[in-house]
């Protein structure tokens, strides 16, 4: 192995001279620990490296070992269900070996290389295949049937194939090309930094069903789209990101938790494995993927993070499946990017972040997609992408969150003065928008019901409304107003609190289907279309208010989906109204 | 024998640059003898073949470029611990100020410690008693949580904080704890006010304390919290102690670092602070929590003062998108004479759900709290709109409301300092307050609850 040798160390930046012929984003060891770091600069023999591991005890003349190759991610059988760290070593193998703190210079292989799996094959030999083709199956778990591909630049005919239990490292088939003959693994190794490619890309048009009222129904995300949470602290980032890691009606969900909290990661870990999945029935760790690199673990490995949860997401939407990436929290990873950046004396842009912020946050997100995947049969993949951000104090004139916003296609804002009042999800619906709804109304019309897109624009209108009637009711006090208008208020409460707001630890209450969503929207706003009747039948508002229906209506969130309630409660209404109006007679 | 080095070139505020050394490594610890025979301490924060920047603990005054002789230790900063630590006081770097004996180390420990590892994470889920209504029923705190207090000058943090010192419990339990304590910067009124407060108590012969005062070097204080959490972590996972640490005051530690990334001329980040202020304060607070397997926990109470009042200045900033949740104190409440001046709205405790209901204080508890939130917003609200409107422009409603709000600071936040009120007192104080409020605006609480408690004592 060609090597190098220290010049300079500054915290996680390190200098080594006598390096030439070392390829930009090539991996490199450090020192006697062979401390992991990657070259993010070349100055003639110059190169510079960010250290993914703590420098300490790192001097001059240390020996710096170049590998040649980029820092790639293993992709094969094992990875579903596991934690890694940024750099995909897996935090339970260390902790095995090292205990429960995390020592310094660990190599573990990212995937078990002693464990068998069964593998069934899908070719015959003889007959030839073109990169993305699937070779065979494995069932990583009861959830995940896991496909070996043909790899990049292997096309030909296969002239071997095995069959049943082999491990990782094993040849599963041996491909003839043009000039040689390759021998194709279970398992791929490819940059974290390369896109992994895709045969075409299509228009994100089926929603990403989370069960979360506020998002499926006035801010949909499209499978395949990308979305951003950006939220000052303590306004329900995380817990939003849990409820979609939990929830969603994604196959794979890679979650990455970048320099976020030590215990969040641990409530993971302690209960995907007892959640079940509302879609499936299965334990959600049989479809998760977890990179946790927590705000105490080295800087630059949290840099790297969010390309290792991409690149694995990446993986598995080549496989045909619908694919969620978490990253939490963007804003870590920029300010990751700063601190490197800062050390290398580079002319900073905004707030001090690296000009390239823009740049680099674009490329991120423009990795997600809907696309038809590479290999002759024309699987669909879609893979989608949340970020949440957190802006210093919650400033939305952050350059992170504006830099988000430009390539993002909806917009979950949330909202201290709703976190303040309780109301969960905090997510403002003035100021979040999505740009899906037009996409999605297909799916909605065709799989939820006809009127479905119209109730939404309805409590849409009423919030709109509400927050300009309260703006008049602020300078003339809300008796000033007009009945209907008064009732407009109470109409638009009622969408608040029975329908946005959402709790997330209660059993019934954290996931709503969209047909009971739907069931929600239509009796809430049936209410409201008779109270108006009712108003103009001469009913007054203060009987309005009183009616024990709205009761009923207000407990429809905490019902069983399939509680026939949910249906009786619109009877309900009609019924009350017409006896209201017969006692007026 | 270590190499000595005669080689200082420059001395720019707390650092040190020395050239022609050999062999010295990243993070080293390093030992300067000025002139006259004095000892300093440093670190070493950047080196090149050429040179070493070298942090000085003590600050850099009397040092000369000509005589001052510089010792590389080979080793990062260590503390020396074993059982003996308790009930000791030390100061900012580490030594006895007690007048007490060295302390003979059974080991000797790198005071920047390791992460742990999530995979070994226990989710912290034991709920602490303060016997402070406003935490214990708003915002419980669990062992292995790390929540700070942000106060601002003047605010009584340091009573509040000793107070929860003083009555912190575990539900049911007799286990050993221990208080480990770090002031940095703090005047030495604040320091004895703690001091004398522990030991009325009798809580000194259980705590350890670290005092970096006003008066003292600055960059010491980068040491400060290190050892104490370093200390802590030996306690709770080789003494199997449950520890809870006190970090005062970190607005003052960020100042040091901003300090030193000042005269190292590095690109600021917000307010002069440097970029990597989050990744520095995560390294500290990520120290508390609980490790599977093991008995001890750290439970960490970091104190700040936000200038002006100002939650969105960096150091608080930081502080809340790390810590799990926030006490935040009011300056109107304590304007209004109102002990603890808790303000529940902003403060939030993240790890809350899992350590109250059933078996951990009362089922009741999770649809209580967030129904007196909902009910003290809408009365603060109220509040608001009368002071534009006058009160006679306020529906029925918003009136009871508005007396509600009143009515929960006065009773449920307010109480004495030496007041602690067990969580089911909380509890039923929470309920008769909530019997104000009409049954069918009550939505936050499930109807068996409502049946159980609203009607009992009516």
């Amino acid at each position: 192995m060609e090597q190098g040798k220290i010049i300079r160390v500054a915290g996680p930046l390190v200098v080594a001279s006598g390096c030439l012929g070392a390829k930009m984003y090539d991996m490199v060891k450090i020192g006697a620990l062979g401390l992991i770091g990657e070259i993010i600069e070349l100055r003639e023999d110059h190169a510079f490296i960010q250290v993914y591991e703590d420098t300490t005890g790192i001097g001059p003349d240390e020996p710096v070992y170049l590998t040649g190759q980029p820092l790639s991610v293993e992709l094969g059988p094992g990875l579903v269900s596991s934690i890694y760290d940024g750099i995909q070593r897996p935090l339970d193998i260390i902790r095995e070996k090292e205990g429960d703190f995390v020592t310094r210079g660990i190599e573990v292989p990212a995937l078990d290389r002693k464990k068998k799996w069964e593998f069934l094959p899908m070719v015959e030999k003889g007959q030839s295949v073109q990169t993305g083709d699937i070779l065979g199956e494995i069932e990583e778990t009861p959830l995940i049937k896991h496909k070996i591909m043909v790899p990049t630049g292997s096309e030909g005919e296969i002239v071997e194939v095995k069959k049943g239990k082999l491990s990782v490292e094993e040849t599963v088939a041996k491909i003839q090309t043009e000039d040689r003959i390759l021998e194709i693994k279970m398992f791929q190794t490819w940059s974290i930094r390369k896109n992994r490619e895709v045969r075409e890309r299509l228009m994100p048009v089926d929603p990403l069903t989370t069960g979360q009222r506020v998002l499926d129904t006035l801010f949909p995300l499209a499978k395949g789209g990308t979305a951003c949470i950006p939220g000052p602290f303590g306004s329900g980032k995380t817990v939003v990101q849990h409820q979609l890691a939990k929830w969603s009606d994604a196959q794979i969900i890679v979650f990455v938790a970048c320099g976020e909290r030590g215990n969040e990661v641990a409530d993971l870990l302690l209960s995907f494995p007892e959640l079940i999945d509302p879609h499936t029935g299965r334990p959600l760790l049989e479809r998760t993927i977890i990179i946790a690199n927590t705000s105490n673990m080295p800087v630059a490995a949290r840099e790297a993070s969010i390309y290792t949860g991409m690149t694995i997401a990446e993986y598995f939407r080549d496989m045909g499946y619908s694919v969620a990436l978490m990253a939490d929290s963007s804003s870590r990873w920029a300010e990751a990017l700063r601190e490197i950046s800062g050390r290398m004396e580079e002319m900073p842009g905004e707030e001090g972040y690296p000009a390239y912020l823009a740049s680099r946050i674009a490329e991120f997100y423009e990795r997600a997609g809907n696309v038809i995947c590479l290999g002759s049969e024309g699987r669909k993949g879609a893979l989608s992408v949340i970020g949440a951000v957190s802006p210093p104090g919650g400033d939305l004139s952050d350059p992170v969150v504006q830099s988000t916003l430009k390539v993002v296609k909806v917009f979950w804002a949330l909202d201290d003065r709703l976190a303040n009042m309780r109301h969960f999800p905090a997510i403002n619906w003035l100021l979040s928008y999505s740009l899906y709804t037009e996409n999605i109304k297909g799916f909605w019309k065709d799989q939820v019901a006809e009127d479905f897109a119209d109730l939404r624009q309805t409590a849409m209108q009423l919030l709109e409304e509400e927050s300009e009637l309260q703006e008049i009711a602020r300078l003339v006090g809300v008796e000033s107003l007009a009945v209907r208008e008064r009732l407009v208020l109470e109409s638009a409460r009622s969408i608040r609190e029975d329908f946005l707001h959402q709790n997330a630890f209660h059993p019934q209450d954290t996931y709503t289907s969209l047909r009971k969503q739907y069931l929600m929207l239509r009796t809430i706003i049936h209410f409201h279309n008779s109270a108006i009747q009712a108003l103009e039948d001469g009913v007054s508002l203060e009987e309005i208010q009183v009616l024990e229906v709205r009761e009923q209506i207000s407990k429809m969130k905490f019902l069983p989906e399939e509680d026939t309630e949910l249906l009786e409660v619109y009877i309900q209404i009609d019924k009350t109204f017409k006896n209201i109006l017969k006692a007026k007679e | 024998m270590y190499k000595e080095y005669l080689t200082v070139s420059n001395i720019v505020g707390p650092l040190v640059i020395v050239e022609k050394i050999r062999d010295v490594k990243y993070g080293e610890l390093v030992e300067i003898e000025t002139g006259d025979g004095l000892l300093r301490r440093g670190t070493v924060l950047d080196i090149s073949t050429e040179r070493a920047v070298v942090q000085v603990f003590e600050g850099t005054m009397g040092l000369d470029v000509d005589k001052s002789r510089v010792r590389f230790l080979g080793r990062s900063q260590q503390l020396g611990v074993s059982e003996e630590i308790i009930g000791r006081i030390f100061d900012g770097s580490g030594k006895p100020k007690d007048r007490g004996p060295q302390i003979i180390a059974d080991k000797m420990l790198d005071i920047t410690g390791e992460p742990i590892n999530p995979q070994a994470r226990d989710y912290p889920s034991e709920f602490i008693q303060t016997g402070i209504s406003s935490i214990d029923g708003m915002n419980p705190l669990v062992r292995g949580q790390k929540l700070p207090l942000f106060s601002g000058s003047g605010l009584p943090h340091p009573r509040i904080a000793a107070q929860i010192a003083r009555q912190a419990a575990v539900l049911g339990k007799e286990e050993r704890f221990a208080v480990v304590f770090a002031g940095m910067g703090i005047t030495f009124e604040e320091a004895n006010f703690f001091i004398e407060d522990f030991r009325n108590t009798g809580a000194l012969e259980r705590a350890v304390l670290f005092l970096n005062l006003a008066n003292e070097p600055p960059i010491e204080r980068i040491a400060t919290p290190r050892l104490a959490l370093t200390c802590a972590e030996y306690l709770a996972f080789e003494l199997d102690m449950h520890v809870l640490v006190v970090l005062v005051d970190m607005t003052f530690y960020a100042e040091a670092l901003r300090e030193i990334s000042a005269a190292r001329k590095e690109i600021p980040g917000r307010r002069g602070y440097p970029g990597y202020l989050y990744t520095d304060l995560a390294s500290m607070y990520e120290r508390a929590g609980r490790i599977k397997g093991k008995k001890g926990s750290i439970t960490m109470i970091p104190i700040l003062t936000m200038p002006e009042d100002d939650k969105t200045h960096p150091i608080a900033d930081l502080t809340g998108y790390i810590t799990e949740g926030q006490i935040m104190l009011s300056r109107e409440l304590h304007r209004k004479g109102i002990y603890p001046p808790i303000d529940v709205l902003p403060s939030l405790s993240r790890l809350k759900d899992k350590g109250i209901g059933e078996e951990k204080t009362r089922s009741d508890h999770a649809d209580v709290l967030n129904q007196l939130f909902a009910c003290y917003a809408r009365g603060k609200e109220a509040r608001e709109l009368a002071l534009i409107l006058g009160e006679a422009a306020l529906s029925d409603i918003d009136r009871i409301y508005l007396q509600f709000a009143d009515r929960y600071e006065d009773e449920f936040v307010r109480q004495g300092e030496f007041e602690s009120r067990s969580i089911l007192e909380t509890l039923d104080l929470g309920w008769k307050l909530l019997r104000f409020i009409p049954r069918a605006e009550l939505k936050r609480i499930r109807p068996e609850y409502l049946e159980k408690y609203y009607l009992e004592g009516k």
